[in-house]
């Protein structure tokens, strides 16, 4: 303990020659190049970062959520081009070498992987996994990783803590594992950590858990974190501020009270919506967002919502809405009608009058009504290939193959196999707007 | 342990099987066996051999015979006019040969296709990856014993730089013992390169797309560690299973290489025997390679299960 | 390069292994960093299955070439395969306008080459064929009815598989086909007859794993529903989707056969002189390796070719079909 200690105040204490703040995201594009043409898994997204807070970025499966986070670390492949700039506690992490990169990664940022059956190396011991960057980066001896290592695994509440170092991840439960990814992450100290969808791939009663323990240990430590999530529920708890992405686009960003509290874009609320609600009666259907995330391949001219928005008028599908700033000091939206607005009311009932199928749905909830609105939107979106209705999220990205679903194929993947417990999101997220009954086998 | 036990008698049964299948190969000769074995003899010496290989015996006793003298060492003999010589003698002498040059292959072409494997897998695609896989496949194609009369002809003969015969054992001359098994091995290790190295590259870039490969990144540890310590363990299991395997291979392959090298190995024993057609040689040197063989997999799933921990702790 | 060899080496590169026609990525590539390469691998894969390459156009018009010849070569304009013709012995290519060259004897090489893929295409066809109908049969048994069949079965393979291939095969020719008198048509017949033995466990394999996947999916359950009879269902529903996993399979046997049946020719149990094959007119050419190597040349060429082109070829067949690696 004393070690690291002292290793890691070494490294805190540099002047904070920037106050309070981090990382500052400016502008950040990530396209990956394919034979098909471009796809913008994140396109221009800015947002900063104060040491020791939260900041929730939420957003369906295939948003570029979980891109932007590793774009932010530079973990993406080669053949992804990457404009804008990252700037952590002042220095430029986009204009860093591997090797500079690397010096980065494990003592100043870390990540927290979704999945912790799959990130923990199968043939390797827990204690080797968790030593593993203390002994790199800090040059220790085995015996003082190994110390430091188990005094960790106290941290994160992993009891016999000792038993455990020499044991493998397949012999650990689920929760247990993914208590060893948050230690490997925090083993360095890092200022910030990145939490892509932490509970998951959890059961629900792990998922509190380990969501308590994040909070926790970033409270000790001070230390920021980027809390990745497809589940609105999540955030509410558990973060500072938040950001919603809707195709790899920030589209309404606030401290997370004035979020919830004066939602003004369409596609934040039709978010929460979705999520199930305790007081409502099993077997309600759940509201949903009609149709599917766009092609990122070639996004719509106006909004990126505008297809599946009930306000949905003219001008939202010709002309991109900027970010703008709301009354509330730090609340930014993306939208021309926001909700709660007269315009935005005005809109609605014009959109009703008019027989706009997603303005029916969205205020009736009607399920036959869904349906006729889902063939429609099939229909007219000649980007969407023909809803595959398969086993798993991850099998139905097969047919179609929106890139959106694939750029984000990990994420995918979980909502499709963890659909019992994400159940809220799962509505939102599934390929093709599919009802989820509360309560339902699903 | 009831897997143990279970893989136990998997191994006796199948031990039981080749063995029997070898034993019996005497009275398998078609017409008079004793004709075949001892065509020169007189009428009474194979009424004598026929007593002594006891052929005229029920099979089970023939079998419990031929496998009791073959545990304790006693391998039959090559029969001629002046005599019967023991086949144990040769063998003692041909099976280190033989031994050596197959670890020698196996060690050098796992030294050769880890390395290409491994950065092919990790630089897949790219044209280092492309070109090593054309070339590999081709010496896939490549049939060893064609390859070693190629080289036996170009680098023995024409350039001079090896010998293309014989053998001297390592405790003798190691210099030269690697001099004269060098053109052998490389004939022999060619082909388990490409094996090995397609397997290990397709092995690889299955793994490096794992969570966990991405995880070892972001702790910020090097490429290379990542690389090696990471990725090729999980990888090298399945590289053990296939080594397993290919001994089956690497026999084979052995016994015609000593054969086009005069290597005085258990291959040249064999080739003698049948040219001379001392059946009863030929009988204990191929169950000794059969036994052999079924043993070394034996060996290497075992060692299979105490190097991966999921099966090691699965068993226990 | 005996049996097993050829099987598992052509095993492990299925799925990305792609020698030739690597292009570049065509999905997306998932967020993993690595990712990548699979992506790659992948898409390699499943591009050469939508089109016939120029390699896959190479191997077919090689193997085409060494079929037509070898029925051929009858009726070709080719010299007596088993008459020296000349001084031409030890002689190289285009002496005399022999393209090849002579042989040790002075035997027209090229004549020898002809009839000796004729020898060696005979013998590791047919070979085969016993071992995909043996195989065969005994797989899809085994992979439909499961249980004690298919334990017994496996069993059956196992055993077959535990003696180093080559091994058996010469103990099975040394055995049943060496020795004074032992006619060329005899020997021939027992080389096909043991290294068919040699194929059955692999061929039956392979079988049985692709009909235990099959005999699972619906269609079959459908079959089975409707009323049809077992032997109708196997043959009639399970067999057509095997049959190209046994077919990519069959070709890299074909190509194993090929060399194994060239070392049992070095080993003197191939097929017997002065009939040519091409195993043995290598084995013969190695005593005059030092003065006149083409005559081992031209036909480690021969094999060399028609091996690649068949690896290749099954490869293709592998990749078209999917046919799953493991299934070996």
């Amino acid at each position: 303990m004393i070690g690291r200690r002292k290793q890691v105040t070494a490294v805190a204490d540099a002047p904070p020659a920037h106050g309070r703040r981090l990382l500052e995201v400016e502008d950040l594009a990530t396209h990956f190049v394919t034979p098909r043409g471009l796809v913008r898994a994140v396109d221009g997204v800015s947002f900063s970062l104060e040491r020791g807070k939260t900041l929730g970025l939420v957003g369906e499966s295939g948003c570029g959520k979980s891109v932007l986070s590793r774009s932010i670390m530079g973990l993406l492949p080669s053949n992804v081009e990457r404009h804008g700039s990252v700037e952590f506690e002042g220095q430029r992490l986009d204009q860093l070498g591997p090797a500079e990169l690397r010096s980065f990664w494990g003592t100043q940022i870390a990540m927290v992987f979704q999945d912790p059956m799959t990130s923990l190396n199968p043939v390797m011991r827990i204690g080797r996994q968790i030593t593993e960057p203390l002994r790199f980066h800090f040059d220790m001896d085995r015996g003082q990783a190994e110390k430091i290592a188990l005094s960790l695994l106290e941290s994160v509440n992993i009891p016999e803590p000792a038993r455990r170092l020499r044991q493998y991840p397949h012999e650990l439960s689920g929760g247990m594992r993914q208590r060893v990814v948050i230690a490997i992450a925090l083993a360095c100290g890092p200022k910030l950590l990145f939490a892509d969808e932490p509970t998951t791939a959890l059961d629900v009663t792990v998922q509190a858990q380990i969501l308590e323990l994040l909070r926790t240990q970033q409270r000790e430590r001070d230390m920021a974190m980027v809390l990745v999530t497809h589940d609105l529920g999540v955030v509410a708890g558990h973060t500072d501020e938040v950001a919603v992405m809707y195709a790899g686009q920030i589209v309404e960003q606030a401290p997370t009270r004035t979020l919830f509290s004066s939602m003004r874009m369409p596609y934040t609320a039709a978010l929460l919506q979705s999520i199930p609600r305790l007081t409502n009666a099993s077997h309600t259907r759940l509201n949903v967002i009609a149709g599917r995330p766009p092609d990122l391949l070639d996004p719509p001219p106006g909004c990126r919502f505008a297809p599946r928005c009930p306000y949905a008028q003219d001008r939202c599908r010709e002309e991109q809405p900027p970010l703008i700033e709301a009354d509330e000091p730090g609340h930014l939206y993306r939208c021309w009608y926001p909700v709660g607005t007269d315009e935005a009311r005005e809109a609605l009932e014009r959109n009703l009058a008019a027989h706009v199928p997603q303005a029916e749905l969205a205020v009736s909830g009607d399920m036959t009504r869904a349906a006729e609105v889902e063939a429609a939107l099939e229909g007219a979106g000649a980007a969407a290939g023909p809803a595959a209705y398969e086993s798993d999220g991850s099998a139905a990205d097969g047919p179609d193959g929106t890139p959106a679903d694939q750029a984000d194929a990990s994420a995918d993947e979980s909502d499709g196999s963890s659909g019992d417990t994400a159940g809220g999101t799962e509505a939102s997220s599934g390929p093709d707007g599919a009802e989820v009954e509360i309560g339902g086998s699903d | 342990m009831k897997a143990v036990a279970r893989r136990l008698l998997h191994l006796l049964v199948v031990l039981f099987f080749v063995t029997l299948f070898v034993a019996l190969l005497t009275s398998m000769l078609p017409g008079d066996p004793t004709d075949a074995i001892a065509g020169f003899a007189s009428e009474e010496q194979k009424a004598e051999l026929r007593e002594d290989l006891g052929l005229d015996d029920p099979v089970w006793v023939q079998y419990g015979r031929w496998i009791s003298g073959f545990v304790t060492g006693d391998l039959g003999g090559y029969y001629s006019v002046t005599g019967e010589r023991p086949v144990m003698d040769r063998v003692r002498e041909a099976l280190p040969v033989s031994l050596q040059l197959m670890v020698e292959a196996q060690i050098l072409a796992l030294l050769i296709a880890i390395p290409l494997g491994v950065y092919s897998a990790y630089r897949a695609g790219s044209r280092f990856d492309r070109a090593t896989s054309a070339t590999l496949f081709g010496f896939l194609a490549l049939p060893n014993f064609a390859l070693a009369l190629v080289l036996a002809y170009y680098v023995g003969v024409e350039l001079g730089w090896l010998p293309v015969s014989g053998y001297v054992a390592p405790a003798d001359d190691l210099l030269e013992h690697v001099r004269r098994m060098a053109l052998p091995a490389i004939s022999l290790a060619v082909g388990q390169i490409a094996v090995y190295m397609r397997l290990l590259r397709s092995d690889m870039i299955a793994t490096l797309q794992e969570d966990f490969i991405t995880m070892a990144k972001a702790k910020g540890i090097p490429p290379s560690h990542v690389l090696w310590r990471h990725a090729l363990r999980p990888s090298s299991l399945t590289l053990l299973t296939v080594a397993g395997l290919n001994v089956g291979t690497l026999i084979g392959g052995a016994v015609i290489i000593e054969v086009i090298f005069s290597l005085p190995g258990m291959g040249t024993l064999l080739f003698e025997a049948i040219q001379a057609r001392q059946y009863i040689a030929l009988q204990s040197l191929v169950a000794i390679i059969a036994v052999g063989y079924v043993l070394i997999n034996f060996l290497v799933d075992v060692l299979y299960a105490v190097l991966d921990p999921r099966i090691r702790h699965a068993t226990a | 390069m005996p049996p097993p060899e050829s099987f598992s080496g052509a095993s492990s590169g299925a799925g990305s292994a792609t020698p030739t026609l690597a292009g570049p990525p065509t999905t997306v590539p998932p967020a993993d960093t690595a990712a990548l390469a699979g992506a790659e691998g992948a898409a390699t894969a499943g591009e050469r299955a939508q089109r016939l390459g120029w390699g896959a156009k190479l191997a077919i018009g090689w193997l085409v070439l060494v079929v037509a010849a070898a029925l051929l070569a009858p009726v070709l304009p080719l010299d007596d395969p088993y008459e020296p013709v000349g001084a031409i012995a030890r002689q190289g290519p285009g002496t005399d306008g022999h393209v090849l060259g002579g042989d040790s004897l002075g035997r027209d090489l090229l004549s020898r080459l002809v009839w000796g893929a004729r020898m060696s295409l005979l013998i590791s066809v047919t070979s085969v064929l016993l071992g995909m109908v043996l195989g065969g049969l005994l797989g899809l048994l085994a992979g439909y009815f499961r249980g004690r069949l298919d334990k017994a079965f496996v069993g059956v393979f196992d055993v077959l598989l535990s003696f180093p291939q080559l091994i058996l095969a010469l103990t099975l020719v040394t055995v049943y086909a060496t020795g004074e008198g032992v006619s060329s048509t005899r020997r021939i017949t027992v080389l096909i007859f043991a290294l068919g033995v040699v194929s059955i466990p692999v061929l039956g394999r392979i079988t049985r794993a692709t009909t235990l996947t099959w005999s699972q999916r619906d269609f079959v359950h459908a079959a089975r529903a409707m009323g049809a009879r077992n032997r109708s269902i196997m043959f009639g529903e399970v067999l057509p989707n095997v049959l190209p996993a046994m077919f990519s399979i069959a070709l890299l046997g074909i190509a194993v056969v090929i060399v194994a049946e060239g070392g049992l020719s070095l080993l003197g149990v191939g097929v017997q002189l002065p009939t040519p094959s091409w195993g043995n007119i290598i084995a013969e050419g190695r005593g005059s390796l030092r003065d006149a190597p083409h005559i081992v040349l031209a036909p480690t060429v021969a094999i060399f070719l028609t091996v690649l082109a068949l690896n290749y070829l099954g490869d293709v067949v592998r990749a078209r079909f999917d046919v799953r690696e493991s299934a070996l």
